[in-house]
């Protein structure tokens, strides 16, 4: 993986930034001391390390603003940072960078629950959002598997989503205003506590940079009043081909279930030897999750069940108790640690139309074998959001870059079929290369205005979503 | 002057790198909001059709001309429908012609749904458009997560016609839903009607409709419920149940009452007829009743809770005085009908303001889109 090379000017300057950056912030807030800033070295992806030139761990917006408006005068890159649970190096640093990190700024500033939103500082996990309101019965939708460790700061920067976004949403269909700050240090309000922002789309589009068009250091989000229950049913198939029709068939009889996740026989037997759920060894798995009363969760099954019936399953099996309902979501739950316990593995993130399921799957088979590397499927089926996971042997020479290279097979697959490269984690540096697989030139040049715009000199996250090659212009003339 | 209307992507491609002046960008011409542009008129509606269709897969594709009466019929042949329920323009601004698919996104229309189902924008899964070099761009795809890139989807939805002409958007849908209730409390004033849309709102009933109107009956205020049999009339009861303090509420369980009474909402039907500005005011919920009642004369419709709010004003209402309401609390007011010296769209704070200004000077760098639509009346 290229990064840019560190700018030696800045290097030079290191002394002066700190001198500025130590003016006004306390002690705790910046970091330099290199045994200290390893910490920061990395994100979820931890194959791409490097420390940053120093940290900044801010406690208000005019930290962050000041901060900016420093690195912005002397030209050092900003890398922001949330939680640092990015899978796709999205705030992996470069040496002549600064990253600014908002973990420190995790207060909850607003609640109104007759106005259903909340507002709170960016660093406060996704998990802990819900945890401030839901002693009153709300909750906050998205929901990102990391979401016990990462920060909505993140979460807005990657647009993510999780389980239950086919009926909520993902982070996008949930924010309704943030303070964002410029690079040049300029504090902006986009949004508020009312429905649909006035003037352009500017929520919209912050949603899902990255990081490189501002610091978003508050957000007001939509919550929503709990359901009254849930529960899921589990269907094994034989066919991957007859699980993905029943799928289909699902959405087109009118249901919405808040999820619906698939898991393929690799992923099952290897779940199975490590949580034992009691899952049946079969082609394909469908655990089908609907909310509501208990007399609505029963309609809604009974026509799931029908549906299931209709294609002649090897299993059937509707949750009746809520310790049911724990043991089938065991299994998929445990999946990626089961996974992790028989071998080193790639996590993909590609997404695909529902239909192209089967031969989607087909092919990932026949590519498996192509290059000698197993592969097992578990992903959120309603959306066609996919997480293929690549086994190989961190410790065989050449493995990994084999799988790099099945990886970024399959994610051209991916977007053959009409898909594309990234459904939730992000492009980052993972998949920067791969862009003009989905995107022509000019689709990513309009892209690229769009940071110019923003950030005029190109400082925030700079080497990040767009290949090197795409941004290198834009860079170097920044310098 | 005869509008230009191109009947494929690349004739529109070629007629905007060639155009020499400002064009004024259309669908159907039903929603002539913003101010007039000064322009050859651009119509998209040469570009028609359904090029994709996946209900297994709740997806749509379809060319931007194509008229939402069209997109509809189509939906509704496999149970299906456009889940933001985008209101039809023409009885409140007396236009004729058909309303586009292209013209819904470009203006985000949404409707009573989007308290819960989300605007037009949260519905736009991909977009190909021509910036104002003429220069043919996609962004986004047909798939429902996505985070390749910068979300451009969004920003096209809602900027009028100022960053680009849509030539084909890809589209999430939704089921239709099997069965519909309203419930309905009559007499309630302004204020204690949007508590009672606040608290049901706040419950787990999931609520698909929540307004307030006046009637020759005096006030009603209903509660839309959707789905299926058994759990619509759950809902229903669980609601009045919920309301019981606040008066006591009808259920209209008719599918065409029901229909007839959400469209007129939608549209706004109340407003149709007599003379007066017509603002839509998008606020906090809480905040709906003490703005209109600052503004006088005026004569309100809620809807989505209170969070969005139809005024119909005397005609020599000043937009200051609607603005400065608005300011006080937060949100923001367009005008939809009326005098529009004081400006059609909220001003925007000078930092936002120079980031859009900057988005249409990359995208539109000859400023021939819609110029001035945004802006204030010359």
């Amino acid at each position: 993986m290229d990064m840019p090379k560190p700018n030696p000017t800045i290097l030079a300057r290191k002394s002066q930034l700190l001198d500025r950056l130590a003016s006004f912030l306390p002690p705790e807030a910046l970091i330099h001391d290199p045994a200290e800033t390893r910490a920061y070295e990395c994100d979820g992806l931890t194959a791409y390390k490097c420390p940053p030139l120093a940290v900044v761990l801010p406690a208000s917006t005019a930290e962050v603003s000041e901060t900016l408006k420093i690195c912005n005068d002397m030209g050092v890159p900003v890398v922001p940072r949330g939680a640092g649970t990015s899978l796709a190096g999205g705030a992996l640093p470069t040496e002549d960078s600064v990253i600014i990190g908002v973990a420190r700024m995790s207060e909850v500033l607003e609640t109104d629950y007759d106005n259903r939103f909340i507002r709170v500082q960016t660093g406060r996990t996704n998990l802990s959002v819900t945890g401030a309101v839901e002693e009153d019965g709300f909750f906050y939708a998205p929901d990102p598997s990391s979401q016990l460790a990462c920060a909505i700061s993140g979460n807005i920067a990657m647009n993510s989503g999780g389980a239950h976004c086919l009926k909520y949403g993902v982070t996008t269909n949930n924010l309704m205003g943030v303070t964002m700050v410029l690079m040049d240090g300029t504090v902006t309000e986009i949004g508020g506590a009312h429905l649909d922002a006035e003037g352009l789309d500017l929520l919209g589009l912050i949603c899902g940079s990255e990081g490189q068009l501002g610091i978003v250091t508050e957000a007001t989000l939509r919550i929503l009043h709990k359901p009254e229950g849930a529960r899921p049913v589990l269907i094994g198939y034989d066919s991957s081909e007859v699980a993905g029709q029943c799928v289909s068939d699902i959405i087109k009889a009118g249901v919405l279930p808040v999820a619906i996740e698939f898991m393929d026989r690799p992923c099952i037997r290897a779940t199975e030897a490590f949580a034992g759920a009691g899952y049946p060894d079969c082609e394909a798995l469908l655990i089908v999750e609907v909310e509501g009363s208990d007399a609505e969760i029963d309609e809604q099954l009974e026509t799931i069940m029908d549906i299931a019936r209709k294609h002649d399953p090897v299993e059937l099996r509707q949750s009746s108790s809520d310790d049911e309902s724990k043991r089938i979501w065991l299994g998929r739950k445990s999946a990626f640690g089961a996974m992790g316990k028989i071998n080193d593995y790639m996590c993909l993130d590609g997404t695909i139309p529902v239909n192209e399921l089967p031969y989607v799957l087909k092919r990932i088979g026949e590519m498996s074998k192509e290059y000698g590397l197993d592969v097992a499927n578990v992903f959120h089926a309603g959306d066609g959001n996919m997480h293929p996971l690549i086994l190989f042997d961190a410790n065989k020479e050449g493995d990994l870059e084999l799988c790099e290279e099945l990886g970024a097979e399959i994610l051209k697959l991916c977007v053959e079929v009409g898909g594309c490269l990234t459904g939730e984690h992000g492009v980052g540096i993972e998949k920067r290369d791969l862009m003009l697989h989905q995107y022509d030139p000019p689709d990513l040049e309009i892209q690229m205005a769009v940071k110019d715009v923003f950030d005029p000199k190109w400082l925030l996250n700079p080497a990040k979503v767009f290949p090197l090659a795409s941004s290198d212009t834009r860079r170097i003339a920044a310098e | 002057m005869k509008a230009l209307a191109p009947t494929s992507e690349a004739e529109l491609a070629e007629m905007v790198a060639s155009a020499s002046e400002p064009l004024r960008i259309q669908g159907g011409g039903t929603r002539p909001i913003g101010v007039p542009v000064n322009g050859q008129p651009l119509t998209t509606s040469g570009l028609s059709g359904v090029n994709l269709y996946e209900p297994g897969a709740l997806t749509l594709v379809v060319q931007a001309g194509t008229p939402v009466a069209e997109v509809r019929k189509t939906l509704a042949a496999e149970g299906q429908r456009l889940a933001f329920e985008p209101m039809d323009h023409r009885g409140l601004l007396g236009t004729t012609g058909e309303p586009t698919i292209g013209g819904v996104f470009a203006a985000n229309v949404s409707g009573p749904r989007r308290i819960q189902a989300g605007a037009a924008r949260d519905f736009l899964l991909g977009v190909r458009f021509v910036d104002g070099q003429g220069q043919v761009t996609r962004n986004g795809g047909r798939v429902m997560k996505n985070v390749t890139g910068y979300d451009l989807v969004k920003l096209m939805a809602g900027s009028y016609g100022t960053l680009g002409v849509l030539t084909e958007l890809a589209l999430k849908v939704l089921p239709a839903s099997h069965h519909t209730a309203t419930i309905t409390l009559s007499g309630l004033d302004d204020s204690t009607a949007v508590t009672a849309l606040s608290r049901a709102l706040g419950s787990p009933f999931e609520i698909t409709g929540a307004a307030h109107r006046q009637t020759g009956d005096g006030p009603q205020t209903c509660l839309r419920i959707e789905g299926f049999e058994k759990s619509v009339a759950y809902r229903a009861g669980q609601l009045r149940t919920l309301l019981a303090d606040l008066g006591t509420a009808e259920i209209e369980t008719d599918p065409d009452a029901n229909a007839t009474l959400w469209q007129d909402i939608r549209d706004v039907a109340c407003f149709h007829d007599g003379p007066g500005d017509i603002w839509r005011l998008s606020v906090k919920p809480s905040d709906a009743p003490g703005i209109t009642a600052q503004i006088d004369g005026a004569e309100a419709l809620y809807d989505w809770g209170g969070g969005l709010v139809w005024l119909r004003v005397p005609q020599d209402t000043g937009a200051d005085t609607i603005r400065t309401a608005v300011n006080a609390t937060g949100g923001h007011a367009t005008l939809i009908r009326g005098n529009r010296a004081g400006g059609v769209f909220q001003p925007l704070s000078p930092p936002v303001a120079a980031l859009q200004d900057g988005l249409r000077a990359r995208f539109d760098p000859r400023g021939i889109l819609n110029p001035g639509l945004m802006g204030r009346a010359a």
